[in-house]
């Protein structure tokens, strides 16, 4: 039975869209997860040595212990935002001849395994041998170590048992609020408090085993309560959301793109990939700050013009560059319906056009790090709206992969192929180049001017770019619709 | 009037489809039978020029369809739910529609009314997401959204399957009164045999793509359609 399983997870994780990429994208993926779990292991080792030098009258162990309590409650909270249990893989499974428990214990040991539990070990592990290479005590490391694996379980099964309630999700923020504010204003010693707990278990590893009973008890509280509820009504519901509509007759005034631009509106409200996408693009906002307040990037002023492109470019790069795909759904009923293919692409091009102005004025306070930097904002954001939205639309026409709206937002990289990678060069080196030439060879304000010139030529020859762009949107529409049916 | 001409489509050397012609007059209410694989909907997709046939061509009213896009103004169809979108609710897909056929708001809403027997409650003022709603009413939006704005010519692709009862009969009515002007081309297919029978004044069947049958519905049709499908 087990390996019944086994297997199908097996399947499930080979079979799943990640893996079903072209190769480019495997390797950038596998190497972005090895950078990941370098850090990690980078901070493990590491922090021991930079506490010391940081703080070398503090004993490191010390020092992480008395903070331990914070990191329980911080990772509490982000699983109750984050995590969910994998219960809708058993579905299939209820109807046949499987006991109950059997099942319950799978989607539970299946939790035990997920990326929330095993994130953090990357950090204790490495940091437990280091600690036991500097001398500390075996014993008191293993038992420390062990106990801290336990309470990640335990997290992980009290997350389920809060399962969305908002009460209990209250109370953990206040408790965690409370523990922050009562040490912050001396009131009471939390820190000192958790460290010398934790300090105690390194002293008594024995200790340690407390742990198990908490996390036996979830275990078991978890399973009472699910083994009731394995129903199509119960636990193994799809939630409905109630179906809002807000009042768009305001776009109407757009003419005859009036239904396109409601209907993007709600495509990107509705779905969670494209609200990640809308307001994923008001944090690159800020991108400007990580630049223009450090002195290394003053003395490249091209990298600048970059962070320059991003702040107002938010939306129309993220957006953009997987049009038409976020109507692969329902491309082919489009593509059924009389209207000029010219309306569709119009209205997706003014949605760019006014996300970016709308980025840009919001971008006026950068006007504190001087005109300079707010000119560069300025060409930037003349480059997106001139040639940026229109290139980004010509770009579309290349892609030829199905986005699932249902799909959740954060890293869902479907839809990505090569195409999205090669468009970086002119979407971004070209302004980077032509603000280098001009200000590195003219000086002066030659370097703002190229960029917006660029861009204001771009706009004016709107209207043949648009044609050029409508022909080859028809000319792939078979292609397209072809793709487009495929399920990743 | 819809001509076919010697369409056939292959994929990768596997013929799907071949059909050297068949002429559907004005008004005419065409019924596609077949098994799964049969090309039915794929001979669908080539008259709304969504693939393109290997050989031959298909007319719509005189509009060779994969060269001009004008028989789109007066074609409705449904094949499949990836005609919804799935994140509108039903008023707004008929908006949507409804906008893009020409139609004013007074125009959608009188048009849904005639329909308010068939929807049975289930799909206006719900407040539900088409993604949400159960696959007979999806079906439902669906098949409204294809008969608005007046077409000339409705193409449906299993209508019947995922209707609950009451619901298979009222469509039955629906298209009848359709086809009853003479003005109105419809084409449906189907697995249901009596269904199409009842509604369908000429059955086409398709083997394989190949066309085996092209009869005119008479009170013989049904047993003769069952007995070629018993074999």
């Amino acid at each position: 039975m087990i390996s019944q399983f086994l297997r199908l997870e097996w399947k499930q994780y080979f079979r799943s869209s990640h893996w079903q990429k072209g190769i480019a994208l495997k390797v950038i993926m596998v190497f972005f997860a090895l950078y990941l779990i370098v850090s990690f292991l980078a901070i493990g080792v590491g922090g021991y040595y930079l506490i010391k030098k940081e703080f070398p009258d503090v004993d490191p162990l010390q020092m992480v212990n008395s903070y331990l309590l914070y990191a329980i409650f911080g990772d509490l909270i982000f699983r109750y935002l984050m995590q969910k249990l994998p219960v809708m893989d058993i579905k299939p499974m209820l109807i046949l001849p499987i006991k109950k428990s059997k099942l319950v214990h799978y989607v539970l040991a299946k939790s035990s395994f997920s990326a929330f539990n095993i994130m953090g070990l990357f950090f204790y592990i490495p940091f437990s041998v280091v600690l036991i290479r500097e001398g500390y005590d075996t014993a008191g490391v293993l038992g420390w170590l062990f106990l801290i694996f336990l309470i990640i379980q335990s997290a992980n099964f009290l997350n389920f048992l809060i399962n969305k309630n908002n009460i209990a999700f209250g109370i953990i923020a206040t408790i965690l609020v409370a523990l922050i504010g009562l040490q912050k204003f001396d009131i009471y010693d939390v820190a000192g408090v958790g460290g010398q707990f934790f300090d105690f278990i390194y002293a008594n590893p024995i200790y340690s085993f407390s742990g198990l009973v908490l996390l036996i008890g979830l275990y078991y509280l978890n399973f009472k309560e699910l083994s009731t509820r394995m129903y199509l009504d119960g636990a193994v519901s799809q939630k409905v959301t109630e179906a809002k509509s807000a009042d768009l007759s305001f776009a109407n005034r757009l003419g005859d793109v009036a239904p396109f631009i409601k209907n993007d509106i709600r495509l990107i409200w509705r779905n969670k990939r494209t609200k990640t996408v809308f307001l994923m693009s008001f944090l690159f906002l800020f991108y400007g700050l990580i630049f223009f307040t450090q002195e290394v990037y003053k003395e490249m002023p091209a990298m600048l013009m970059f962070a320059s492109l991003f702040i107002t470019g938010g939306f129309a790069l993220n957006y953009g560059q997987f049009i038409p795909a976020w109507d692969s759904e329902h491309y082919k009923m489009l593509m059924s319906q009389g209207f000029r293919y010219r309306k569709f692409l119009e209205s997706k091009w003014i949605l760019m056009v006014a996300m970016t102005s709308i980025l840009y004025f919001l971008s006026f306070p950068y006007l504190y790090f001087g005109v300079d930097i707010f000119l560069m904002i300025t060409a930037g954001a003349i480059f997106n709206i001139g040639f940026n939205s229109l290139f980004l639309l010509y770009a579309g026409s290349f892609n030829r992969k199905r986005i699932d709206l249902n799909k959740s937002g954060f890293a869902n990289t479907q839809g990505t192929s090569a195409t999205q990678f090669i468009i970086i060069i002119p979407l971004m080196l070209l302004p980077m180049l032509l603000y280098w030439i001009f200000n590195k060879f003219i000086g002066g304000n030659a370097g703002f001017i190229a960029v917006a010139a660029f861009g204001i030529i771009s706009l004016v020859c709107k209207r043949y770019a648009m044609d050029y762009i409508e022909k080859k949107y028809i000319q792939d529409k078979y292609a397209m619709i072809n793709a487009f049916e495929k399920k990743a | 009037m819809i001509t076919i001409n010697n369409i056939s489509k292959k994929y990768e050397g596997a013929e799907v489809l071949n059909i050297s012609s068949i002429e559907i007059p004005t008004g005419q209410s065409f019924g596609l039978v077949g098994n799964n694989g049969a090309g039915k909907t794929t001979l669908f997709n080539i008259l709304l020029d969504l693939i393109r046939p290997t050989t031959g061509s298909i007319s719509n009213h005189k509009v060779e369809v994969n060269k001009s896009e004008k028989w789109k103004d007066y074609t409705g169809s449904f094949i499949d739910e990836s005609f919804l979108i799935s994140y509108l609710t039903p008023e707004e897909y008929f908006d949507f529609i409804g906008d893009l056929r020409g139609m004013n708001k007074a125009d959608i809403t009188s048009f849904l009314s005639q329909f308010e027997e068939f929807f049975n409650g289930e799909i206006l003022g719900k407040k539900k997401y088409l993604r949400d709603l159960s696959k007979g009413n999806q079906k439902k939006a669906g098949i409204v959204a294809a008969m608005m704005g007046n077409p000339q010519v409705v193409i449906l692709d299993e209508p019947f399957a995922n209707l609950d009862p009451t619901t298979q009969i009222r469509l039955k009515k629906i298209l009848k009164q359709l086809t009853e002007d003479r003005e109105i081309t419809v084409l449906v297919s189907s697995h249901d045999l009596s269904h199409v029978t009842e509604v369908c004044e000429r059955i086409v069947v398709l083997d394989k793509g190949i066309v085996v049958k092209d009869i005119e519905t008479s009170t013989e049709t049904l047993k003769e359609l069952e007995s070629y499908f018993s074999v």
